[in-house]
């Protein structure tokens, strides 16, 4: 196959691969400052599907788009808030904890959504710059997406300044290295912990809703199929860095649309191969990046997991 | 002012009642939302919880459900005691289910009595061999074991979506996604005439009594309850991490392969594109209701088996959606973490307004 075929196949490629990429970039960002605060949160599947429904929802009731990604984004902080009451004032099991929110949010989302099955939403508008999305190659491939995708790039771009060159960012980190040491200067450990669980839920409410009103503007249950668990992945893969979690996201997105566009490359292998892709892939990234214990033992926030209480 | 109090020891009399407290206040959380649905409370959990368990079919389905969940239930609850953490039940047990399939259906001619007890081993290989990668992957790389047992359950449904779509479809299936009926040798004995419990019940019994007897009368058993409890300790006394992961990996894949078996050569007879309606993951809140206990988690899979046929009954009859069960799954456990808080800790009313609250 020669360049010529191929770039008609390439660009709607490289297209679609932001769109699977932007939920996968936000789940993981809201993560990735959750971590840095020392708390983890396996429940970002359940937060995605509260968030995806909750989106939808509140688009298909009052007609606008942007009201519902401001229900969803609440929607995953009220479920992130339950976690972080259980965990954090609580002193519950973060890992078990987690579990349980991801359960939780797959019942409930089921449970809100089933009179919801089978409606359609106009998919968040696609964004038309003058001259630049016109542009021959380009245009398609970089200007002609919907405003979550400029917006996750620039969001990654604002946690990674927040986490090196801001205060609150050296707070943040802070408490996840040592939240002993950060107690006794005299921050507020569990409030700041609460404030980084409750933003990574919020985001991850986001991008559950990205899911439901741009990528396939409906909602089916269970509709987000692993994509909190891959984002747990992309922030190890990424090793607690912002802009690696950009680049962990892209790659994964391209491997996930790889199953819709495999056919056209000339791949003849049954879809349910193709559709596996992004789950080994993540398992290939987690061994590439675990095989070495270094990498892990500087990157990851020291008091990730563990409890922490001020009168101990 | 009411604080928190750490206990001087964690109380063994809280340790109990956490799950009957939760499940409590799970029955309460539904009666308010069975009303909000519109249905007289009352009514609406005496079907969904009492009638469906009131009749001897019922008590049938009850045993036929807790099957595949004590079965899982007891193998993750052997990992978790030794924080190994294995959520990809679901997985295993669907590896289980192809593989005995695969034995049902190579014979399928043949009504040999060997056929059931090579399902048998063939399944438990079957998940063993699926929990092998997260156990070895997790030694030998240091990667997650969670992530990695977890995004294996989506690669098993996948695979198993495409075996029935493609190589194991019933020719004489008219397109369903299904494979052939299993014969006769290859179906699970059924315990009482006229109802669908079968021996795979019994053999969840066995699994139970055998872990009980694991976990306090073994010392393999005893390195993994410390490895759980002080890593430091276990570092120290020289017990083998590596060996842990392994042996709680080996022991919940097997278990969950033998509950595939269950399902596809008991109540399914045959390979469908879903052999589990999650009973992997309900089976991870059957561990912690059950106190990671063997015995406590047979307990627990009863009512979780309760919450599955109650569900349906629901639906059935008041057309509640099926959906409330997967709800009522998350809030027991929820619960139970909540209440989990006094084990540790008490209530104490406390004079020093002003360093309390400091102190929280």
């Amino acid at each position: 196959m020669n360049l010529e075929h191929l770039i008609p196949l390439l660009i709607p490629f490289l297209a679609s691969t932001a769109g699977a990429a932007t939920p996968l970039v936000l789940a993981a960002l809201g993560e990735l400052i959750t971590e840095r605060a020392g708390v983890l949160n396996l429940g970002i599947e359940g937060m995605m599907l509260v968030g995806a429904v909750a989106g939808f929802a509140v688009t298909l009731h009052t007609g606008y788009a942007s009201v519902g990604l401001l229900a969803a984004m609440a929607a995953g902080m009220g479920a992130a808030l339950i976690f972080a009451f259980l965990v954090l004032t609580l002193q519950a099991n973060q890992v078990a904890t987690g579990l349980a929110l991801t359960l939780f949010g797959v019942g409930l989302s089921a449970f809100v959504g089933r009179g919801l099955v089978g409606q359609t939403v106009l998919p968040l508008p696609h964004l038309h710059f003058p001259v630049l999305s016109d542009l021959p190659f380009f245009g398609p491939l970089l200007f002609r997406f919907d405003a979550m995708v400029y917006g996750s790039v620039l969001l990654s771009i604002l946690i990674g300044w927040v986490l090196t060159s801001t205060r609150l960012g050296l707070i943040i980190r802070a408490i996840g290295e040592s939240p002993r040491s950060a107690h006794a200067i005299g921050y507020p450990v569990i409030a700041i912990r609460y404030g980084a669980t409750l933003f990574g839920g919020a985001i991850a409410g986001l991008a559950g809703a990205y899911l439901s009103l741009a990528l396939t503007p409906m909602w089916v249950e269970g509709m987000s199929a692993g994509r909190g668990w891959i984002a747990l992945a992309l922030v190890v893969f990424a090793t607690w860095k912002p802009h690696r979690v950009m680049l962990g996201a892209y790659l994964f997105g391209g491997v996930t649309v790889l199953q819709f566009h495999g056919q056209g490359f000339g791949l003849d292998v049954p879809s349910e191969f193709l559709s596996m892709l992004p789950y080994l892939a993540t398992i290939v990234v987690l061994v590439i990046i675990c095989r070495n214990p270094q990498t892990i033992l500087l990157n990851k926030p020291m008091s990730l997991g563990q409890s922490f209480r001020a009168d101990q | 002012m009411l604080r928190l109090e750490a206990r001087p020891e964690p109380s063994r009399r809280m340790m109990f009642a956490s799950p009957l407290i939760a499940a409590l206040a799970m029955l309460i959380t539904g009666s308010i939302l069975f009303s909000l649905l519109g249905q007289e409370p009352l009514h609406a959990f005496y079907v969904y919880f009492i009638k469906p368990a009131s009749t001897v079919y019922g008590v049938g389905e009850l045993l036929l459900k807790a099957t595949p969940l004590t079965l899982c239930g007891v193998g993750l609850a052997l990992g978790f005691r030794a924080s190994v953490w294995n959520i990809g039940a679901d997985g295993q047990l669907t590896m289980g289910a192809i593989a005995a399939a695969c034995v049902a259906l190579y014979f399928h001619d043949s009504e040999a009595g060997w056929i059931l007890p090579l399902m048998l081993v063939a399944g438990a290989l079957g998940g063993m061999a699926w929990a092998a990668i997260p156990a070895l992957l997790r030694t030998r790389f240091n990667t997650s074991e969670i992530l990695v047992s977890l995004m294996l359950v989506y690669v098993a449904h996948l695979y198993l979506s495409y075996l029935v779509h493609g190589p194991l479809r019933d020719p004489a299936g008219f397109n369903f996604p299904q494979s052939k009926v299993f014969q006769d040798a290859a179906m699970l004995p059924l315990l009482v005439e006229g109802l669908r419990t079968n021996v795979a019940f019994l053999l969840s019994l066995i699994t139970v009594a055998a872990a009980w007897f694991f976990c306090t009368r073994t010392f393999a058993g005893y390195r993994m309850q410390v490895s759980g409890m002080a890593p430091a300790a276990a570092a120290y006394a020289g017990f083998s991490e590596k060996r842990n992961v392994w042996l709680a990996f080996m022991i919940s894949g097997a278990l969950a392969g033998l509950a595939g078996v269950g399902e596809v050569a008991g109540p399914i007879g045959q390979l469908q594109p879903s052999v589990s309606p999650g009973y992997g993951f309900a089976a991870i809140i059957v561990a912690y209701v059950g106190r990671l206990h063997p015995l406590g988690v047979l307990l627990a899979a009863l009512l979780m088996s309760l919450l599955y046929i109650g569900g349906e009954a629901a639906q059935m009859e008041m057309q509640l959606p099926s959906a409330i069960t997967g709800l009522f799954q998350g809030l027991l456990l929820f619960y139970l973490l909540a209440a989990d808080l006094f084990i540790h800790y008490r209530f104490k009313r406390s004079m020093r307004t002003v360093s309390g609250a400091v102190a929280a």
